[in-house]
């Protein structure tokens, strides 16, 4: 029996998904802690939570400490089907990041919407485990579970807000949805297993490639079911229905949560997906991720243009980096794959930042998700409005700023790769989409106030804001400096790529 | 293999059976004679008040999807019962860190008092 | 032969219910048909030698989910549905393009799956356990996870007012 267990389960393994084990484990803990604690002093699940954060991150340090020490592409346990290769821990360093800055933001504004519950930090953290799966997973049924996982707890978080009923509308839609979509995902992954007939992706990927003429029919279905999945789960056009009003609905540090880490995990996902069980199947997917990339950009920007709803706006300008992300995927090679990391991470921080700010104008009495409640902010709070500004600017991708290096990379890759159409087309959709962005800064700095109610941002959100906007702005000054300070990086992206395409 | 399943079909088949032949026969022995008041539901000699199909407390769906969930966690037990031999303490710990999560779950249902009736 | 027979009576079976369900106009005879779907689904599991998948279609789907499905309508007190107008929208695209999509799916599925004889796989509970708690260990316990998470979405979602 030990050498059974050894070949199983080992150390070595359990060192492998002890990020994943240390969330789980601090997420009982809060739910515990959380019936212990009296009614008015529940900032301590929020404190429990990130602390768990700290000791994930502890672990995924000594996971890629290993993984440097020993010079290895990536290391695999529990009989394959979890691996940690960069691209992995990558992504698991980018959901820790943004599940810290979400957990800054939401302690106080949890406590104003009165749903200060401890359930509310477990679940985040059990939806980054989710998360977690789905970056690291090797196995479709892994990452199945994975991608289930996150889905329902950020299901349960949008409708956080029970008195709300624009909260339950959202999450009653997002649910439906996307169990529908997670239906057609699993379709898709049942046929690539019939296919196949085994649930590794590298395997899936090889064995796609050996088969006979008279199973393409099949194959084509499996893809185009697959893709459908993938499409819905990172919002882009025309799966993109639910993203609007579960952003609109959430509460507001969820919806920046969602934005953020669940469309990071959605594109882990379909980056092992597409590098691993879809490589050789390229001439099937690519023409459809071409049509869906353009829609995504034409849809994601003209609708954002009409919108009065800051958080509705921020979903469609999501919905539209989607698409950019798309075109870095359409040109499929080192420099485009590099590019959606980047944008990925440096997304991450100017788009919490942003929501960060919009956090800040909810008020006992008000719920400040209009354009009209962020008006005249530069005369109320000036830093505030300041750095909304830069985190505006960089989501429109104004060079100084991180989020230029996020569409530069994909821009070069485009490039490099010949399709200039698709690349004019995307300078095209940059202006317009400062249009909707320059709309915000207009109404902070040139309206007066339409309310004499004071802001005061919390320590925590104030932290936030000023976390994500060094961020925002170092990575756009010195992104040399920036990659060497932080290796990983760059690092992963780049070993991720070769390995995908050599 | 279902040449083994023969006995379950067959036990199936009377099981349907017994009611469609009782009916059939009640059917045709019984005196039918029926009217307004035989008709009514009957409480207690009381005249019903209301309908029957009164709406159900929300309370009950809780119940209803813990016992989904619960019911999905038992169906795991099945595979490990049969093999419990072969997998070994191993397979015994392992089973153990898959309902220790869940306990963790049904202590804070109970301390939550979403098991509370009233 | 005795495969082909019983496949083809489950099938047929299973398609008819299917169709009343739909057909009726009270929510609760369509429960009861979705009942003798799941019922023969779970059958047609059983021909194909999935003798667990057969266990848990009958323990989970037509006893827990129904239970869950019976509780919704009596909670929702759903009536007799009215028959709305038949939507002409519907008649003109719809069932060309079910049609479509059936004949599409059937060419598809007769071209490229490859043939297996009912009765080929073994799936007792015992080839399911030594799967699960070896090959796929992490993703059983990940399972764990997700049940919890079901939990406490029930009752984080239905919560009372506390305060």
């Amino acid at each position: 029996m030990q050498t059974f267990a050894a070949q199983f389960a080992n150390a070595h393994d359990l060192m492998v998904v002890m990020p994943m084990v240390m969330l789980t484990l601090f997420a009982c803990g809060v739910l515990i802690i959380d019936l212990l604690l009296p009614a008015g002093d529940k900032r301590w699940n929020a404190a429990t939570a990130a602390l768990g954060l700290l000791f994930a991150g502890g672990s995924l340090w000594r996971v890629q400490a290993t993984l440097a020490h020993q010079g290895m592409l990536g290391v695999s346990a529990f009989n394959g089907s979890v691996v940690m290769d960069p691209m992995a821990i990558f992504f698991c360093w980018l959901f820790l990041i943004a599940t810290g800055i979400t957990i800054l933001i939401s302690v106080r504004y949890m406590e104003i919407e009165q749903e200060d519950h401890g359930e509310y930090y477990a679940l985040m953290l059990f939806s980054v485990v989710g998360m977690m799966c789905m970056a690291s997973g090797k196995d479709i049924v892994l990452l199945f579970i994975g991608l289930e996982l996150m889905a329902i707890s950020t299901y349960v978080l949008v409708g956080f807000l029970r008195r709300d009923k624009r909260s339950n509308e959202a999450a009653l839609k997002y649910l439906l949805l996307g169990a529908f979509s997670s239906g057609i995902f699993a379709y898709g992954l049942s046929l690539m297993y019939g296919l196949s007939g085994t649930t590794d992706v590298t395997l899936i990927g090889r064995r796609l490639a050996g088969l006979p003429e008279s199973s393409h029919p099949i194959l084509m279905l499996a893809v185009v079911t697959t893709l459908a999945g993938l499409f819905f789960k990172i919002a882009a056009v025309p799966f993109h229905q639910w993203a609007p009003d579960a952003y609109e609905g959430a509460p507001t540090a969820i919806t920046g949560f969602m934005s953020v880490a669940g469309k990071a995990a959605a594109w882990a996902l379909l980056l092992r997906i597409f590098a691993f069980a879809l490589r050789y199947e390229q001439t099937i997917w690519m023409p459809m991720v071409i049509a869906v990339a353009v829609m995504t950009l034409t849809g994601g920007n003209l609708a954002a243009m009409t919108q009065n709803n800051l958080k509705r706006l921020l979903a469609y300008s999501s919905i539209a980096h989607v698409g950019y992300m798309l075109l870095g995927l359409v040109a499929w090679n080192e420099t485009g794959i590099k590019g959606i990391l980047v944008y990925l991470l440096v997304y991450t921080f100017m788009n919490l930042g942003a929501f960060a700010v919009i956090v800040s104008l909810r008020r006992r009495d008000l719920i400040g998700d209009e354009i009209d409640d962020i008006a005249g902010l530069w005369f109320k709070r000036p830093v505030e409005a300041l750095l909304m500004v830069i985190f505006l600017l960089s989501l429109g991708g104004i060079p100084p700023l991180a989020g230029f290096y996020g569409k530069y990379f994909i821009f070069l890759s485009l490039i490099e790769t010949g399709h200039y159409v698709l690349a004019s087309l995307a300078v095209f959709y940059i202006a317009v989409s400062l249009y909707y962005y320059l709309r915000i800064i207009n109404a902070m700095l040139m309206r007066p106030a339409l309310d004499a109610e004071p802001i005061q941002p919390a320590f925590g959100l104030r932290l936030a804001l000023w976390v994500t906007a060094l961020a925002t702005v170092g990575i756009g000054l010195f992104p040399e400096i920036f990659i060497r300070a932080a290796a990983w990086t760059m690092t992963a992206p780049r070993a991720v790529t070769q390995a995908f395409l050599r | 293999m279902p040449q083994n399943y023969i006995p379950i079909f067959l036990f199936m088949l009377v099981a349907l059976a017994i009611p469609v032949v009782t009916l059939v026969i009640a059917k045709a022995v019984r005196p039918d004679n029926p009217h307004a008041t035989k008709l009514m539901p009957y409480e207690c000699g009381i005249d019903p008040v209301d309908t029957a199909r009164a709406r159900y407390t929300v309370r009950f769906y809780i119940v209803a999807i813990l016992f989904v969930v619960f019911d999905v966690e038992t169906i795991f037990l099945f595979p490990w019962a049969v093999q419990f031999k072969m997998l070994g303490w191993f397979g015994f710990v392992e089973m153990m860190v898959f309902l220790a999560i869940l306990v963790v779950g049904y202590v804070w249902i109970w301390k939550k008092g979403a098991l509370e009736w009233v | 032969m005795m495969h082909t027979v019983l496949f083809i009576i489950f099938a047929v079976v299973c398609v008819a219910a299917a169709i009343n369900l739909l057909a009726q106009r009270h929510p609760i005879n369509s429960a009861l048909s979705l009942i003798v779907v799941m019922g023969s689904l779970a059958l047609l599991y059983l021909l194909l030698g999935a003798e667990f998948v057969a266990a848990v279609q009958i323990i989970i789907y037509a006893g827990a989910i129904m239970v869950l499905f019976v509780f919704t309508i009596m909670l929702l007190n759903a009536g007799e549905e009215e028959l709305s107008k038949s939507s002409r929208v519907a008649i003109v695209f719809g069932v060309p393009a079910v049609a479509v999509i059936v004949a599409a799916l059937a060419y598809i599925l007769s071209r490229g799956a490859g043939t297996a004889a009912l009765g080929d796989f073994i799936g007792g509970p015992k080839e399911i356990g030594r799967l699960l708690f070896r090959d796929f260990l992490l993703p059983f316990e990940v399972t764990s996870v997700l049940i919890l998470i079901a939990i406490m979405g029930a009752v984080v979602l239905a919560r009372r007012e506390e305060r």
